[in-house]
């Protein structure tokens, strides 16, 4: 499958070789073709885009620049808020609501010049790595119909890699991004905590959230960061400035570079061919000047129970505002309180229960320094080890996932199951850093592999700089094994 | 080592969480709960003695803003998504007393 990239996109559009709206119906009719099979979106919005493109056509006609983005499709999340468009997180609870406001994300991208096609399906508030976990059923694996598209952001990626948008928005709680980047031989990017605004991300764990892109190419993935990045006043955790310059860096080469193998990501747990694509990418940073060494960063392996107390807590409290009085669905019911049990009982898929169950637990009292008071300080851990690594390292390697796609249906029976797949990804979020997932070649069984390159908070540049060269590297093997 | 987390334990986080749960629903949470607590042990067996806790991946800092009037969102908007709504506020059942 070879689709436009969004840079080639925009380049036409503004050129005016093409029209946004020719290239808006090319992407539509791909919808037409295979969105039934592939259940990318929750909801396609084809007048809403139609208008846009015309806008953008508009511009162009009249002498005006568009916008680094001009006429390049893209599909949302569908737990970014959009103004006036549904917006569900893919669940029952959030049935009718159309936010009043646009997220920031979604603001930049339109004022770069970009056409919104819908709304991608997710796994239920974000919670999954499957897209399973959908009030409206799960999204499929383009490159497999048979097989899970990974999650949360299923949909997004999913939607890019069948060629429905060139670029899509996830997010990353704890691999959401990267996770279903890798399954669906796609890139994906989780920022440094607090670089991409959460302004209208509906919260799931907010010390662990971000935002970030898909795409065909690195260097679509980095122009989308600086559009969407950079200082939000309405994020108070927004870092102040821009978005590193990661699009004046992608030529620069791994020369001088020192990558670390992080030892822990590669044994126990690891598929074998996964792990061989991790050590072919190791080799090729290695031919393009990198020193590549493996390295040891202990805290990793604790990183799965510290995330299964932390996001789950973060998540009861955010979620307990789905209450049946505000937005959303509501049961009606003799008093309140029995009104929001009514509401929430009926509006929550298993495993949100499941989460806000367990983080209502963890925080409560008796409990909350021996669960959600250790899993603080393991975050410290991580962070520590981290720095250690990070002294002696630009850039640390991984697989982003254990195996390549699984089966629909294969892991929804044993919530630990699941979330194994997110051991890798899992510790750049507790640390706040960022990571990134780069399509290199495919496992034994056909299927695409992801090598994930993380990066200290702010390491941006030295990460795209390695993921521009893995890229490169696994074009020139011409999909060898 | 925690205690294994019982039936009685999810019925009252439940209850705080405003979920109900069928008595099946009840025995499989309560497994599944217990499985996920349980493969935390491993960090309940380190140690951390003099280990800081971290809340969040920044340094907590006070943000200002200029004290400029801007545009908040429109009520009748917010209130529209709302599923019941009356007088320009947010309309529930009783919150006191007995049902009428």
């Amino acid at each position: 499958m070879s689709f436009a990239d969004a840079l080639s996109i925009a380049a036409s559009v503004r050129a005016g070789d093409r029209t946004a709206t020719e290239v808006l119906e090319e992407h539509l009719g791909r919808i037409a073709e295979r969105e039934t099979e592939i259940h990318a979106f929750n909801l396609v919005t084809e007048q809403d885009a139609r208008a846009t493109a015309a806008a953008v056509d508009a511009a162009v006609a009249a002498g005006n620049d568009p916008g680094p983005l001009a006429g390049v499709p893209v599909a949302i999340k569908d737990n970014l808020c959009t103004r006036g468009v549904p917006t569900t997180c893919s669940s029952k609870i959030l049935e009718g609501w159309r936010p009043p406001y646009d997220a920031t994300v979604v603001q930049r991208l339109a004022a770069a010049g970009a056409v919104a096609v819908g709304k991608t399906n997710l796994d239920e508030f974000a919670m999954g790595s499957s897209t399973e976990n959908s009030a409206f059923g799960p999204t499929r694996n383009p490159h497999d119909t048979s097989r899970v598209p990974g999650g949360s952001s299923g949909g997004s990626a999913a939607a890019v890699a069948a060629g429905f948008a060139p670029i899509s928005l996830g997010s990353d709680t704890g691999g959401s991004i990267r996770q279903p980047a890798a399954l669906c031989g796609v890139v994906g990017v989780k920022p440094t905590y607090g670089l991409v605004s959460r302004l209208g991300l509906v919260a799931f764990g907010s010390s662990l959230d971000q935002v970030g892109p898909f795409a065909h190419t690195v260097a679509d993935a980095a122009l989308v960061c600086e559009v969407v990045g950079g200082h939000d006043a309405g994020d108070s955790t927004s870092i102040p400035g821009d978005f590193p310059a990661v699009t004046e860096h992608l030529s620069d080469g791994v020369s001088g570079l020192r990558v670390g193998i992080v030892t822990e990501m590669m044994g126990e747990g690891i598929a074998p061919d996964v792990a061989a694509r991790v050590r072919a990418a190791a080799a090729a940073l290695a031919a393009a000047g990198a020193t590549v060494e493996e390295v040891s960063v202990p805290a990793v392996t604790f990183g799965l129970s510290a995330y299964y107390l932390v996001a789950p807590a973060e998540a009861s409290s955010n979620l307990s505002r789905y209450d049946g009085v505000r937005f959303g669905n509501r049961i009606e019911a003799a008093t309140t309180g029995e009104m929001m049990t009514a509401t929430r009982t009926a509006g929550f898929g298993d495993e949100v229960k499941r989460r806000i169950m367990l983080g209502t637990f963890v925080l409560s009292a008796g409990y909350f320094d021996a669960f959600y008071g250790t899993a603080q300080k393991v975050r410290t851990l991580m962070r520590q080890d981290f720095d250690a690594a990070y002294e002696q390292f630009d850039v640390l390697i991984s697989p982003t996932s254990p195996t390549t796609a699984f089966a629909i249906g294969d892991k929804t029976a044993d919530p630990m199951t699941m979330y194994l797949n997110d051991i890798c990804t899992i510790p750049t979020n507790l640390a706040g850093h960022a990571a990134m997932s780069v399509p290199f070649g495919t496992g034994d069984d056909g299927l695409p592999v992801g090598v994930q390159v993380l990066a200290p908070a702010l390491g941006e540049i030295p990460m795209f700089r390695a993921a521009a060269v893995l890229e490169a590297a696994a074009l020139a093997e011409g999909g060898a094994k | 080592m925690a205690e294994r987390i019982t039936t009685e334990d999810v019925t009252k986080v439940a209850n705080l969480a405003r979920l109900a749960l069928t008595p099946d629903e009840l025995e499989t949470f309560t497994g599944q709960l217990a499985e996920i607590l349980e493969h935390a042990d491993d960090i309940a067996a380190l140690d951390l003695a003099g280990v800081e806790p971290m809340a969040r991946p920044l340094p907590l800092v006070n943000v200002f803003r200029a004290d400029e009037p801007g545009t908040p969102l429109d009520r009748d908007e917010v209130l529209a998504c709302a599923p019941v709504s009356e007088d320009g506020q947010f309309r529930v059942p009783p919150v006191l007393g007995e049902a009428p």
